[in-house]
């Protein structure tokens, strides 16, 4: 079935009677061409451009609970493509370019919504480190743009300039940045994964990876063995115990990020606000809700909750920064889990295993790389070749220290990022 | 969340600051090789359950702890002093 | 209407209040939604999707329908009327209707009902694609949303507080007050806390009977002996709402929100994170409505709320009101409307199977053969069951569990650790039950405490069983809402079903039940039901969503509070700060810390100007700065030579008594974690000076070495950065300038990079012959008590050689000239070998991050490496975070080979001078490259150098 305004109009007049299912309930089969473990933005992801680039569609998505369950299904929605060392940079350029068709790709709104992101800046040294950032970005061939504070003022008034603890100096600007609906881009994937004959298979939980020789022949589950002669690990947030069943060890710990959305109000913020100073960003979704989330708990967790001291902090940092945000009322707060890398960039690669690759380490930023990462991850498993966006996403750059990708300069190991 | 420091008792976690897992306390020779350092510094075994790691009460004694917790649920299993550990 | 008689208000204290302009009146004890049925309003919102007409639905903090904007200092938005108590000269607006809330134009979305479907925009706006963002987008947002912020600053007053108790009582129902009243007797530390404005719960509500007499009488009872036990804290108008890890709640405290204005210094609200051994979860059962045709008309109410209206506040929510559900509930609406003189159209056990009336309820209908009967009435009481509270015992992660009998889902076992749930919340609705379940629950944990508490006397109450066919949904012509706010209505399920969203999450998170601001505590269990039933499963086996904090939404400015403005950090200040600030110094923000950037003098009109002038006073004469930001750590014992070699890359325990030297560090992962100098001041004491922007990172890391990495050796570390004041001293009078200052002091006795005691006017000092100017310079360290005095002492006598103080920016110029680093260099994904200090990580000893900066990638030609730029072209400027490309490249992600970290403008050489990185720099000194910044539209040629630009052979230093 194809979606359009005409398609709605026809069912509305004749009782909604037509809809059909987004996507099959299939039973999973005993084999396939490719197993992708984890049914999260990611894999459908990959399942899609598997099967839309490669013309590979015996392929099986196998989540333990349901479509989209994961981080993308709890993130603060934000798109943007505003890194600046190399491997981050082109991954998430071409990510966003994706992003940009992404509706017409899989006739599917996303609601993706280019409103803007500012990265605020409070320090001669803090604007050099962001100029540095987006004439990176400018390389890169995005866009980037200094703002001023006399800007700001004009549109958004309601910022603390008159008596902050950290002086707002101007900001980076990229006006192709922005949200989307969290929820349909994973059902937009598995929606077009599944047309094309992908078999999505809910509650199925993968309980091992079976290898033999060196080379994986398949998975077992809940629901019985299943054969592969490629199986791809896309399971953030449970990276470590899916590779464990691979007997890997991954650089990756596991954190809990918190967000945080308030009732809904009527339109005040026209952009994605991010306050460094204060690990503070924020934007307002298009039902009203103001959505924003701030740093780690710090701390390893797989609880998909975290505690007051972030909850708080926050909430002062958006008191600090705008103050008229008072009266917003938080109704619902939440927890993702992060694979944390050490340099805080993630991974795209092989594994010692033939045939098991493995795409993980998104660390706070894997909604924005759903689109660049599903489709550098079929390349990868089709090809057997990095896709050239993705090309130094590798495993091996700690063992090496070539090609860290040390965003926030806070060090290549664990728990400074 | 409130953890045990041995030396003030149980305290508030927004005194303290987060550095791993225990690992960390069992630093390779510097001549153990590159598989023992990537280990020690890189891979992890990253838990979902009863794990040990490394805690700063920072905003109190200034001791280096090790805590035993649990990553599932939060709950805090007991806590010694780093020092006493090492040695 | 208002009764003639009864209720719990203060009929003598009129209150004048107005909603949407127009004025009326309530009585003390009213609470806004009360007294707006008192004046037969009705309707009071419209709906989020359709704009639907909406009355009051509930009695408490459930309400979906009734949030309205208060005026206040700022105006709040999105108030349930129903908690928000009057107050005299109350003002309310409604919210999402325009023009007005009688005539909303936006209800012609209702019209288009059949096509706004669940998911219905995920399958449109796509064509043209630019008019989603232009043309759709913009008008969902206005749309959509419920009221408005101001957009003024909130600068009302807050508070954030801490508290802690053997018990939290969460709920001051019967079961919350038997609890608290166990346990205070048994002399335990005891918060009872209700987010009601008095304590009672269920009872305030009810006409019942405690020990013969009213129920409100034991109440009274109960509230008077708690009260009165030292050991037991009262909380009203307090909602726990949240339970966190380690027996940590948080809760908040409406202080001032039921007054005209805050009084004296009174919050308008804290927020309490209470700390816990133990908790009883009393917080009672939420009643149900029932989805049938057209049930979203102001005026249906749950039957509960209609109890509560015409017993507490004394008010006839109808003139003529039938009941609609079976079993206690309904007899016992009847009963207590037939009570209070209301009449009483019907009770109807069966179905409703529709509704009619424009903008509120005029009738109803029940089947009547094979057609329908309509039923006059003006309100309608729904009881469709109770749902136990169970929301806090889900905030840790757990699921609540089915219980058939209820037809509702009751606490996990264990769900939160140390919280165990007692009465409705239980499950357990009788009010007998209650009472005698808060006394067992509370004894039991007495018990685990170590407490004896006395079995007590349990009092009388009623003891009916509850017993439940649930009515979820009755079929029928119209659409029927499941979830009111957010317009979500049975079809809705069902299509979402349809479409293969089977999971309950996927529902969920499709047609948007459960996530307007009652969070699904009126709808998701029918919604489940509803679910399941299209799916062919039962409600266990279709699963359950859970329930995130906060119980109840939560004002930012209260979880926030005390961060406006400069609340949000400390700020720390120098000794020297006033005296800085006296003389026009602009005051800029490193880290945390407070310092001047420049020192303006009469007829300057830039900051430019100041800064050249005070260079060249540095360079020509003497200058003074204030550079106590620096961390120092005071590091002593027998194993301090040992300690140090460990954490820096180069050897300290060589250094002599008396001198100092520069040291890098590393992290463990090989890259470069700050630099300094240390002194050794004695044969077991070092000074270590650590930049100001990782002097905490540095402690804590030394703090880690030495527990952890060192725990045998003898060493002892202390920040001792607040203790001292410390000044730079640098030019060529640097050293007259301290012989005018310092007790017996010449210049001669000091050679470079010495250090020692000394004595200035009789104060014991500390003087380290270090320079960050490349001048001849000192650093001069007193208690701090003596730093502002010290200052205004070496200002004076620079002054008197034509000298003066200089800012951050002079600092910065001189350091550029002379090719010292700072941060901007080592941000943190810099080697030693990029800044060119590879030699100085020595070979004869281990480090921290020797090994892991020996990997392959970290060193070599590849490498961006640190180099100084000076402008080659016609255009002279440097620009901070341009990139560098090959003459004659053009400026792509894939050419380019560096960044500039550092500029400045130095008046010593006449031209900008830049520090950067460059791939290969050190082999590629004299080559010509591209500098471009996009951003700020600039673009010049440099020339690639040595980083120092000024006086390399360093005798200006030395000498």
């Amino acid at each position: 079935m194809r979606f359009s305004g005409l398609k709605i109009l026809t069912e509305g007049l004749t009782g909604n009677r037509g809809w059909t299912p987004h996507w099959r309930d299939p039973a999973p089969k005993p084999e396939y061409d490719v197993i992708i473990i984890g049914g999260g933005g990611h894999g459908l992801a990959t399942a899609y451009y598997l099967a839309k680039n490669h013309g590979i569609t015996n392929v099986a998505v196998l989540e333990k609970g349901y479509l989209g369950g994961g981080n993308v299904g709890r993130n603060t929605t934000i798109v943007r493509a505003n890194y600046f060392l190399p491997g981050n940079s082109e991954f998430y350029s071409h990510s966003l370019k994706l992003w940009e068709n992404l509706e017409q790709d899989l006739n599917y709104n996303v609601m993706l919504s280019q409103r803007g992101q500012v990265l605020l800046s409070h320090s001669d040294g803090q604007s050099d480190a962001l100029i540095r950032r987006g004439n990176a970005m400018r390389n890169q061939g995005d866009d980037a743009e200094w703002i001023s504070p006399e800007y700001m003022r004009k549109n958004w008034p309601y910022l603390n300039f008159d008596s902050p603890r950290f002086p707002i100096y101007g900001g980076l600007m990229q006006r192709r940045a922005g949200t989307a609906r969290h929820d349909a881009v994973a059902w937009g994937y598995a929606r077009g994964a599944d047309q094309r004959g992908v078999d999505l298979i809910q509650n199925c939980e993968v309980t091992g990876i079976d290898i033999e020789n060196g080379v994986v022949k398949g998975v077992q589950t809940t629901r019985g063995a299943i054969r592969a002669g490629k199986v791809g690990i896309v399971t953030a947030g449970r990276s470590g115990q899916v590779a464990a069943m691979a007997g890997m060890r991954l650089p990756i710990e596991s954190h809990v990020l918190q967000a945080f959305v308030t009732e809904g109000l009527k339109p005040c913020l026209d952009t994605v606000i991010s306050f460094g100073m204060g690990h503070f960003y924020i934007s307002q979704s298009d039902k009203g809700g103001l959505v924003f989330g701030g740093d780690l708990d710090m701390y390893a967790s797989y609880a998909q909750r975290g505690n007051l001291p972030m909850v708080e902090h926050v909430a002062e940092a958006a008191m600090t920064l705008m103050p008229m945000i008072g009266k917003a009322k938080i109704l619902r707060s939440w927890g993702g889990i992060m694979d944390m890398t050490p340099d805080g960039s993630p991974i795209i690669d092989r594994t010692d295993t033939d045939g098991l690759f493995i795409d993980c380490g998104w660390c706070y930023g894997g909604f924005k790389a759903v689109p660049g990462s599903g489709y550098a991850f079929a390349h990868l498993m089709a090809t057997g070749t990095p896709h050239k966006s993705a090309e130094r996403l590798r495993l091996d750059r700690f063992r090496t220290g070539r090609g860290l990708m040390d965003e926030e300069g806070t060090g290549a190991q664990h728990n400074l990022h | 969340m409130r953890l045990p420091c041995p030396i003030c008792g149980e305290r508030d976690v927004r005194e303290f600051t987060y550095k791993g897992h225990a690992v960390a306390l069992d630093r390779p020779a510097p001549n153990a090789g590159d598989a023992a350092w990537e280990d020690y510094v890189h891979l992890r075994e990253n838990p979902a359950g009863e794990t040990r790691e490394l805690w700063y009460h920072g905003g109190g004694c200034g001791a280096w702890i090790v805590v035993r917790r649990n990553t599932v649920t939060h709950e805090v299993l007991g806590a010694e002093l780093a020092s006493e550990v090492a040695e | 209407m208002r009764l003639s008689q009864g209720g719990l208000i203060d009929r003598a204290k009129p209150l004048r209040f107005s909603f949407d302009g127009k004025g009326y009146q309530g009585f003390a004890g009213d609470t806004l939604a009360s007294a707006l049925l008192a004046n037969d309003v009705r309707l009071v919102g419209r709906s989020f999707k359709y704009h639907r007409p909406r009355g009051i639905l509930t009695a408490d903090s459930n309400e979906p329908n009734a949030l309205m904007t208060i005026r206040r200092a700022v105006d709040e938005p999105n108030v349930r009327a129903t908690t928000q108590e009057l107050y005299e000269g109350l003002e309310a607006r409604s919210q999402n209707a325009w023009p007005a809330l009688g005539f909303d134009l936006l209800g012609m979305n209702d019209l288009l009902a059949p096509f706004l479907g669940a998911g219905f925009y995920y399958k449109t706006f796509m064509w043209p694609k630019s008019f989603w963002e232009r043309v759709y987008e913009p008008f969902i947002r206005r749309a959509a949303g419920l009221g408005a912020l101001s957009k003024a600053p909130d600068r009302g007053r807050y508070d954030k507080a801490f508290a802690h108790c053997d018990l939290l009582v969460i709920g001051g129902g019967p079961a919350g007050l038997m609890a608290a009243l166990v346990a205070g007797r048994a002399g335990a530390d005891v918060i009872l806390a209700d987010e009601d404005t008095r304590l009672g719960g269920r009872l305030l509500a009810e006409r019942e009977e405690i020990d013969g007499g009213p129920a409100l009488d034991w109440v009274e009872e109960a509230t008077a002996e708690l009260r009165a036990l030292p050991n037991v804290r009262l909380m009203t108008r307090t909602t726990v709402t949240g339970a966190y890890d380690g027996g940590t709640y948080g809760a908040l405290e409406r202080v001032s929100q039921h007054l005209a204005s805050p009084a004296g210094h009174a919050p308008i609200e804290t927020f309490w994170r209470i700390v816990a051994r133990r908790a009883i979860l009393a917080a009672g059962a939420h009643e149900r409505p029932i989805a049938f045709p057209n049930n979203d008309r102001p005026g249906v109410m749950l039957a509960s709320a209609v109890r509560a209206y015409v017993n507490r506040w004394g008010v006839a929510p109808g003139k003529r009101v039938a009941v609609f559900g079976q079993g206690a509930d309904a007899e016992r609406t009847a009963r207590d409307l037939r009570a209070a003189g209301v009449e009483l159209a019907e009770v109807i056990t069966d179905r409703v199977t529709g509704t009619n009336g424009r903008l509120g309820l005029e009738e109803i209908l029940v089947p009547d053969g094979d057609g329908a009967r309509g039923i006059n009435c003006d309100c309608l009481a729904v009881a469709g069951g109770w749902n136990p509270a169970v929301h806090l015992t889900c905030h840790m992660g757990a699921r609540p569990v089915w219980r058939d009998d209820l037809a509702a889902f009751v606490p996990a076992e264990g769900a939160v650790p140390g919280l165990t749930p007692a009465g409705a919340c239980a499950g357990a609705f009788s009010t007998a039950a209650c009472l005698s379940g808060g006394a067992r629950v509370a004894g039991a944990i007495l018990e685990d405490l170590g407490l004896s508490a006395p079995k007590p006397d349990l009092p009388e109450a009623e003891d009916g069983g509850y017993t439940i066919t649930p009515i979820w949904h009755v079929e029928g012509k119209g659409r029927a809402w499941l979830d009111f706010q957010n317009d979500v209505t049975v079809k809705d399920v069902k299509q979402s079903a349809t479409e293969g969203f089977r999971s309950v999450e996927h529902m969920k998170r499709y047609t948007t039940q459960g996530m307007a601001t009652d969070q699904g505590k009126n709808s998701n269990v029918a919604a489940l039901a509803v679910l399941a039933d299209a799916t062919g499963r039962t409600i266990p086996e279709t699963g359950t969503t859970t329930f995130r904090p906060p119980y109840t939404p939560i004002n930012i400015a209260a979880l926030g509070a005390g961060a406006l403005d400069k609340g949000f950090a400390p700020e720390r200040h120098l000794t020297s700060h006033a005296a800085s600030v006296a003389r026009g110094a602009p005051m800029i923000e490193a880290g945390l810390w407070y310092r001047p950037s420049y020192f303006p003098a009469p007829g300057e009109q830039t900051w430019r100007e100041a800064c050249d002038r005070e260079v060249t006073m540095v360079r020509q004469a003497v200058g003074v700065a204030d550079v106590s930001t620096l961390g120092k750590i005071d590091i002593q014992g027998p194993d301090a030579g040992k300690f140090l070699d460990f954490v820096y890359t180069n050897t300290f325990s060589t250094l002599k008594e008396g001198r100092v030297r520069y040291g890098l560090m590393l992290r463990e992962d090989g890259h470069v974690m700050d630099d300094g100098t240390t002194a050794r001041l004695g044969a077991q004491q070092y000074l270590m000076t650590t930049t100001t922007a990782a002097a905490g990172q540095v402690m804590a890391h030394l703090d880690w070495v030495r527990q952890a990495l060192m725990p045998g050796a003898d060493v002892q570390i202390a920040s001792v950065t607040e203790h001292w004041a410390q000044f730079a001293v640098a030019g060529p009078k640097a050293g007259a300038v301290l012989a005018s200052v310092l007790d017996d002091w010449a210049p001669g006795d000091w050679p470079f990079m010495s250090c020692g005691a000394v004595s200035v006017s009789g104060v014991a000092g500390r003087l380290f012959r270090i320079s960050f100017s490349g001048e001849q310079g000192y650093e001069i360290a007193v208690p701090a008590r003596f730093g502002e005095s010290l200052f205004r002492l070496l200002v004076a006598q620079a002054e008197a050689l034509g000298g003066g103080p200089y800012g951050m920016e002079a600092l910065n110029v001189l350091r550029i000239e002379k090719g010292f680093i700072t941060h901007a260099e080592i941000h943190g994904r810099v080697t030693a070998f990029d800044i060119g200090m590879g030699r100085m990580v020595s070979a004869k000893k281990d480090c921290v991050g020797k090994t892991m900066s020996e990997r392959p990638g970290l060193s070599g030609p590849e490498r961006e490496q640190m180099v100084g730029l000076k402008p080659a072209g016609s255009v002279k400027q440097l620009t901070g975070g341009a990139h560098l490309f090959e003459a004659g490249a053009r400026a792509t992600a894939a050419n380019s080979q560096g960044y500039v970290t550092s500029v400045g403008f130095s008046p010593t050489l006449g031209c900008f001078l830049g520090q950067g990185f460059l791939r290969n720099g050190r082999a590629r000194h004299g080559e010509t490259v591209r500098m471009v910044d996009h951003v700020r539209g600039v673009e010049a040629m440099c020339e690639v150098c040595d980083p120092v630009f000024y006086d390399p052979e360093g005798g200006r230093m030395r000498g």
